[in-house]
């Protein structure tokens, strides 16, 4: 079986516009959340979300960069994330100039949740108020989930498998799952893999809010608001940005002499056959999904040191903590688990590919990042170290990952250092 | 430089993202300044919005260059 390796990372996110960045503020304990300033949220229950910063914000982010103006007036706000994300995981792993043979063997597997909302919302105005004859020619492919992927091809000339998961929150993780499982089966020697949300719009805020997703309870406390385990939480912070990894065969990266992060050793899949919205109350479909990457790693639960939770800051925290328990035995077998949704919110279709590279530099500094907000643990927490507040120095060998989205579908990634 | 194309090269310069200074009036949008089909489509609605003016299909596949474009509004419009 061909080994899978991660040798480059791209982030955009409400804590900065880069990987360092965003890993800097989130190990200090910082909030990415604020009260929205894309639209005026009058009538709006919830106020409220981890945007993304503007460039000239402390850790803003400059679309300038990496996405040429163009593309930029074309597309929906999760493509410009995916892509400079995706240059930037390039540009880390040292891919630069390819042969024609060598694009032909390296492909992009990036998905997202929800795609072009904003762009689909204005532009049905546009078609309502002016005319069909006024819809922009660029309306369908600027909004398209699977032109992220057709983007960063084009930009960057990657000839090998072109693809894109839609699988709502468990997105990101499901694309890094597939696309090493791509590289296994050597359809492709590299991967660019991971997953974007950019659906911070009226639409988006008043969707999620009237499926009683959203915390409502603290528009005027936004910080506050995102809190994973405690007693108060009454629903997730909607979060946008991107998270891209090159994903790279362990031979093909050895020989170019690429900076090895981790390996991707497990990825388990799941269906919970339950609800639209709601997990199954056991937490069944969420146990498996964690089984199956475990088993298939060969690693044992107590292999694993770090497991960043779903943990979105609702009810369905206490049924995933069950299940991590159920496996991993009631104090979680010494494994420290923390959902860093406290701190950036939900980036939903983003969500599982930014959460593993956070739990890869957690392994690079032997650092696990810290559940915000988390004052008073629910019950059932007793005895897990769910690392509350703070983030806290400890060894960091094998983690483990978990994304599950609306429609029951659960996804796991295990990662370890080598 | 008419008022028209002054208004006409400021469209061009922000749909397309191109320095001012190469949107000349011989410039082609396609050999010049880097448009593809679909952009020309995107400008030349812009150009009906901007100056209220109706741009058949017909007659927008005739206009290529900068100085096509400014020809057509003048004459055109209202």
């Amino acid at each position: 079986m061909r080994r899978v390796v991660v040798t480059g990372l791209g982030l955009v996110t409400p804590l900065g516009g880069d990987v360092e960045t965003s890993w800097a503020n989130l190990i200090a304990g910082k909030s990415g959340a604020g009260q929205i300033t894309r639209f005026d949220t009058k009538d709006q229950k919830c106020t409220i979300a981890c945007e993304v910063k503007p460039a000239d914000h402390e850790y803003g982010f400059d679309p300038n960069k990496r996405v040429d103006h163009k593309v930029q007036r074309q597309v929906d706000p999760f493509i410009i994330y995916g892509i400079d994300a995706a240059g930037q995981a390039l540009e880390d792993a040292g891919i630069g100039e390819l042969t024609y043979e060598q694009s032909t063997r390296i492909g992009c597997s990036i998905g997202s949740g929800i795609g072009g909302l904003p762009g689909i919302a204005s532009e049905s105005l546009v078609c309502e108020n002016k005319g069909p004859g006024r819809v922009s020619p660029h309306f369908v492919h600027g909004r398209l989930i699977n032109l992220i992927s057709g983007q960063v091809s084009i930009k960057y000339g990657l000839r090998g498998p072109n693809h894109a998961v839609v699988t709502a929150c468990s997105t990101g993780a499901h694309a890094i799952g597939d696309a090493a499982r791509m590289i296994a089966a050597d359809d492709a020697d590299i991967m660019l893999a991971g997953g974007a949300e950019g659906a911070i719009c009226p639409l988006g805020i008043a969707g999620f809010a009237q499926a009683r997703a959203l915390a409502t309870e603290f528009n005027d406390r936004p910080e506050q608001a995102s809190r994973p385990y405690d007693k108060d939480r009454d629903g997730f912070v909607m979060g946008e940005g991107a998270g891209v990894l090159v994903l790279e065969e362990y031979e093909h990266a050895k020989a170019r002499g690429a900076k090895i992060y981790a390996e991707v050793i497990g990825y388990g899949l799941s269906g919970d056959a339950y609800h639209v919205t709601a997990p199954h109350p056991d937490g069944d479909g969420a146990y498996r999904s964690m089984e199956m990457a475990i088993r298939k790693s060969g690693l044992k639960p107590e292999d694993i040191d770090y497991i960043n939770a779903h943990g979105t800051s609702t009810m369905a925290d206490m049924i995933e903590l069950g299940a991590t328990q159920r496996l991993f035995g009631k104090d979680l077998g010494g494994a420290s688990m923390s959902s860093t949704k406290s701190a950036i919110g939900h980036l939903l279709g983003g969500a599982g590919a930014v959460e593993s590279i956070f739990c890869i530099l957690a392994m690079r500094d032997q650092i696990v990042p810290p559940t915000l907000n988390l004052e008073n643990p629910d019950e059932g927490a007793e005895g897990v170290d769910l690392v509350p507040l703070k983030a806290k120095k400890r060894e960091v060998r094998a983690v483990l990952n978990n994304s599950f989205g609306f429609g029951g579908t659960n996804a796991s990634l295990v990662m370890r250092k080598i | 430089m008419s008022e028209t194309a002054e208004r006409v090269k400021k469209i061009v310069v922000e749909h397309l993202g191109v320095e001012a200074e190469k949107v000349t009036e011989d410039a082609s949008f396609i050999d010049d300044l880097g448009a593809d089909s679909l952009d020309i489509v995107e400008l030349v609605m812009a150009f009906e919005e901007e100056f209220g003016v109706e741009i058949p299909d017909d007659a927008a596949e005739k206009i290529t260059t900068v100085k096509d474009a400014i020809s057509y509004i003048d004459s055109h419009k209202g």
